[in-house]
């Protein structure tokens, strides 16, 4: 019990400074938050609110304009847009936050790794860092593709390796100021465990840079599953998805009929906007306060 | 300078080696067998079957096999496509020249049109430097397959200014083809350049020699060209850089959104039909130019700015 007071939470952060960083988001800030909420209400909720089928095809509808309930009107066989839109949201708002998930979680750890042990780990796994530098995510996950068949999951992975090095690049620098400072000295001193307190008191410390990394990255997936969708190597046909859409719509779309393409590519320009502004936002905030 | 090019090149070569493993690594451990999609799933004589094996070196160790292609394709020679019969690298050399044109179009457009504005907002004030901003924020949130569907939508089938499928013959022709695909692929590097250059020209004009230079009546063109743009030059060219090293990759999704006949497009074929020398020799040329133009980068860099330790780039 004793110990739980000798082990106090160092806050280098003010709690009043996340006030004063609400207030600093400006309006086009809380369009952002509005546009994410709603991406996120819209992949938990549409597959459930959807008002048809979203695979139930009538070719007799085919590349036909919105009327009546249906909104949207029908895709190039015959199936409702509407329907499929609110459907395509679970994979691409899910998939993309379960990248940003991955290559956080893996990025975060081993930044504070490398930091807190540096030596030849350090060098080793700096060195691993690097030639991960080499591959571009998108190249990565065609050839996961042509390994273990095309899927949102090879896709997925793919990405989440190839970003990992770029998180874990932005956020050593900052575990590697905050292993130099007094207050792990003195915890150390202590006698506290590496475990404890990288857990504790480093990664609470550098927080606010990793929910602003978290958010980019999870723009960057968007776009990149979207595109890897597109080219059908990702979500497959007849599932719902955005960028499965823009590929499917494409067709009607060069007969004169872009509904179904624009509509995907609306939803997917207005959430990968709302993030990246958002993510850019907090990364600064996160970067003055740990100036 | 020399010793840290040569340091750079041998980082370089590490890097190919390792990079050059993993990926046909990657490829050996992919399910279903090399001879069942030689043959087709018919069912061949023991001999014939032995005949394959000893030709495509299915009995060698990985290494074995590994050190084969390797050297093989530090000749030139990437291996044979199964599906198709035909050698790797010439399918290769038929479709680089593509990619390539593809490529320095964009960069073209990236560097022209996104330095320029960038400097535009920056020297300007009022409703053009708006107006840039306004520009850049959209075309930064355009993902190139969403930018090329627009496009395609817009200037081919609405317009009709410009094909919307296919290579082209000719030089004229063949611009006119990649006109559309290189804006497409530019859309959002373009606003990265812009914010930073604008961010960096900025912030030069704010510094105390921009001030002295001009308090002692220096025109205010040759300020900007010697005092400005030469100090804001740096993180431009790396900006410009890292866009144009992810470009690479990126012209995958372009090429085939407009059907062109390139690298990236033919990548993504290979993977469908799991081709697996033509993705293996593929990746490892886009990877191979990706890591060059990184070094190029890095190199230019310490070229540019002989106030930078020649150890890494600066963060």
């Amino acid at each position: 019990m004793s110990i739980e007071i000798l082990d106090p939470v160092v806050e280098v952060e003010e709690a009043s400074s996340a006030r004063r960083r609400l207030r600093a988001l400006g309006w086009l800030g809380w369009i952002s938050i509005a546009v994410i909420v709603g991406a996120l209400l819209l992949a938990v909720f549409g597959p459930i609110l959807r008002p048809f089928d979203p695979n139930l095809g009538d070719l007799s509808f085919a590349n036909v304009g919105p009327f009546g309930s249906h909104l949207l009107g029908f895709d190039g066989q015959g199936r409702d847009v509407l329907s499929r839109l609110m459907e395509g949201a679970r994979t691409t708002v899910f998939g993309a936050a379960f990248v940003a998930i991955i290559s956080v979680v893996v990025g975060t750890a081993l930044a504070i790794s490398t930091a807190w042990f540096g030596g030849a780990f350090d060098t080793t796994v700096s060195a691993a860092i690097d030639v991960l530098f080499a591959f571009p995510g998108i190249l990565l996950a065609v050839v996961a593709a042509a390994v273990f068949g095309p899927s949102l999951y090879s896709a997925g992975f793919a990405l989440a390796i190839a970003y990992s090095p770029y998180v874990a690049r932005v956020l050593r620098g900052a575990a590697l100021q905050q292993r130099a400072m007094t207050y792990i000295a003195a915890l150390e001193v202590q006698g506290f465990g590496a475990l404890r307190l990288c857990v504790r008191h480093l990664l609470p410390n550098i927080s606010s840079l990793i929910v602003a990394q978290g958010t980019i990255l999870f723009g960057f997936a968007m776009v990149d599953l979207a595109a890897i969708s597109f080219l059908g190597l990702g979500v497959q046909t007849p599932q719902a998805d955005w960028g499965v859409m823009v590929s499917e719509g494409k067709t009607g779309l060069l007969q004169g009929y872009p509904i179904v393409s624009l509509s995907a590519v609306l939803c997917i320009v207005l959430v990968v906007a709302a993030v990246s502004f958002l993510g850019d936002r907090l990364d600064s905030f996160s970067r003055d306060s740990h100036r | 300078m020399l010793a840290f090019v040569a340091r750079r090149l041998s980082m370089l070569a590490a890097t190919l080696l390792v990079a050059s493993f993993a990926i046909y690594g990657a490829l050996y451990l992919a399910p279903g067998s090399p001879l069942a999609a030689l043959t087709g799933g018919r069912t061949v004589p023991p001999e014939v079957l032995a005949q394959l094996e000893v030709r495509y070196h299915l009995n060698e160790p990985f290494l074995t096999r590994y050190w084969l292609w390797l050297t093989s394709a530090l000749r030139g020679d990437l291996g044979e496509s199964i599906p198709l019969h035909e050698n790797v690298s010439t399918l290769i050399r038929e479709r680089i020249g593509v990619t390539l044109g593809l490529v320095l179009l964009t960069s073209l457009i990236i560097v022209v049109v996104g330095v320029g504005l960038g400097i535009i907002g920056a020297l300007s004030c009022g409703f053009i430097d708006t107006g840039v901003l306004l520009v850049s924020t959209v075309s930064a949130a355009l993902p190139a397959f969403a930018a090329a569907v627009l496009l395609q939508f817009v200037f081919g089938v609405q317009l009709g200014w410009f094909p919307v499928l296919g290579t082209g013959d000719g030089f004229v022709d063949g611009l006119k083809h990649l006109t559309l695909p290189a804006i497409a692929l530019a859309a959002t590097s373009v606003a990265l350049v812009t914010r930073v250059t604008r961010a960096a020209v900025r912030e030069e004009l704010g510094r105390e020699h921009v001030q002295t230079a001009v308090s002692r009546g220096l025109p205010w063109s040759e300020v900007v060209r010697r005092h400005v743009l030469r100090n804001a030059a740096i993180p431009i060219t790396t900006v410009v850089g890292i866009t144009i090293a992810s470009l690479i990759a990126l012209a995958a999704v372009v090429e085939t959104a407009f059907g062109l006949n390139g690298l990236g497009a033919y990548l993504v074929q290979a993977a469908q039909n799991k081709d697996f020398a033509v993705v293996q020799g593929i990746s490892l040329v886009l990877v191979f130019a990706f890591v060059i133009t990184n070094v190029v980068i890095d190199i230019a860099y310490a070229v540019l700015d002989p106030r930078v330790t020649l150890g890494s780039r600066a963060q």
